[in-house]
């Protein structure tokens, strides 16, 4: 053992939403594992005690893959229709960062590039990499994934810029039939795929990183 | 089962630390993961609820002032965020709608009410009826404000615009951008220690 104790060692729980420190009841298995423990709530919030999130597992690989799936139309289905007198032109996401590199906001472009592909993309893989190392009790760069783990809970919800973009686009460009904006259905699909990515990465318990076999460093 | 203000435990990977009191500028990090446990508060309550009350008040500028206009041969087009929600209502993406009006309104607006409501209280050095709940309600609340990310969104808009039309950043853009520099001034505050600083039993 290390010098540094882990709560379920000394038989503590920190609440998981007020962070009080609360002694478990010892030789209840109830509380083993990924169990939660019906009668034990925090003394000082109210809600339930648990060693880790709930069927963090299972919970993320399902928010994931949902999340993942959803994606796959928010790119391929245009987000945005912009009409005027003669023409009609149907923006997918990455022909919007192409249009903002070509009409002279290269710097906006990357930003844009970022928010809506880096980051889900690096969500996705992060965050299956993350749950197979730590489902396989692996000790490889614990303090890297844990980083790694902070990173994307920090990153996610700049994803949503795309959405924002295209809604404010739609309420400004009112043009009657000189020139409009109407969103499509690719918005909504990428719409959901942030909010479930954001619900991944919450039901991911970093504690899992470090419940490997050797809890050393 | 006692519980003990004089530990605390790791968020991140469970590590259990003794407390102590941190000088001016100190944080804590954990030693196993590096997640920051605990850092020095500049600010007290007096003056984070006064973070508060001006946030409300530039966020009420930002909701009623125009944010953008846009020009072309003459005539003109404004939006508000509730202008920018009723009309993707209407055009069929209400997924979006409801996500601009949840995120970019009615949670940064219970998130300034409910912090506002607790820290009057605490001032008094009580706790607020509802405390208990209202404290989980705001950890629930924690990641789902997006009023930052709008600013940069319109940032964007209004670049991609600017090729086809005249743009004129209107006053709701700069209440954002203030708006935007208080939040993150009071996302930056450890909401814990209001546990810590009220007495125990409920009024």
């Amino acid at each position: 053992m290390s010098g540094l104790p882990r709560a379920t060692e000394l038989g503590l729980i920190g609440c998981h939403v007020c962070g009080l420190v609360c002694r478990s009841v010892p030789g209840d298995e109830r509380l083993d594992g990924d169990g939660v423990h019906d009668a034990m709530a925090c003394p000082r919030c109210g809600s339930t005690l648990h060693r880790r999130k709930p069927n963090s597992y299972t919970r993320t690989w399902a928010l994931l893959i949902a999340a993942f799936l959803l994606y796959i139309p928010a790119n391929v289905l245009p987000i945005m229709r912009t009409a005027s007198l003669n023409d009609i032109d149907d923006n997918t996401i990455i022909s919007g960062v192409v249009e903002l590199w070509v009409k002279g906001s290269p710097d906006l472009a990357v930003i844009v590039f970022a928010a809506s592909i880096v980051v889900p993309m690096l969500k996705f893989l992060s965050l299956s990499m993350l749950l197979l190392s730590s489902g396989r009790g692996s000790d490889w760069a614990r303090p890297q994934r844990a980083k790694l783990y902070r990173l994307v809970e920090f990153i996610g919800y700049w994803s949503m810029l795309d959405v924002f973009v295209v809604a404010l686009l739609t309420a400004l460009v009112r043009f009657s039939v000189l020139s409009r904006v109407e969103p499509l259905p690719g918005v909504i699909f990428f719409g959901l795929t942030v909010v479930l990515t954001m619900l991944a990465s919450m039901s991911f318990d970093p504690r899992l990183i470090w419940d490997g076999r050797n809890t050393d460093d | 089962m006692r519980p003990s203000e004089a530990l605390l435990i790791c968020e991140h990977c469970d590590t259990v630390y003794r407390r102590r009191a941190l000088a001016r500028g100190e944080v804590a990090r954990c030693a196993r993961c590096g997640f920051e446990l605990d850092r020095h508060r500049a600010l007290g309550v007096n003056a984070l609820l006064a973070l508060i009350l001006t946030a409300l008040i530039v966020f009420v500028q930002a909701n009623m002032w125009p944010i953008v206009t846009l020009g072309l041969n003459g005539q003109y087009s404004a939006t508000t965020l509730w202008g920018m929600i009723i009309t993707m209502w209407q055009q069929d993406a209400q997924v979006v709608a409801v996500l601009a009006a949840a995120t970019l309104f009615f949670f940064p607006l219970a998130k300034m009410l409910v912090l506002g409501w607790l820290l009057w209280f605490g001032r008094l050095g009580r706790r607020a009826p509802g405390f208990a709940p209202l404290m989980v309600g705001l950890h629930y609340l924690g990641p789902w404000t997006m009023s930052e990310v709008f600013v940069l969104g319109a940032l964007v808009a209004i670049v991609k615009a600017h090729n086809y039309f005249d743009v004129v950043a209107d006053p709701g853009i700069y209440a954002y951008a203030a708006l935007t520099l208080l939040i993150t001034i009071f996302a930056g505050v450890d909401l814990r220690q209001l546990w810590h600083q009220t007495p125990e039993r409920s009024p």
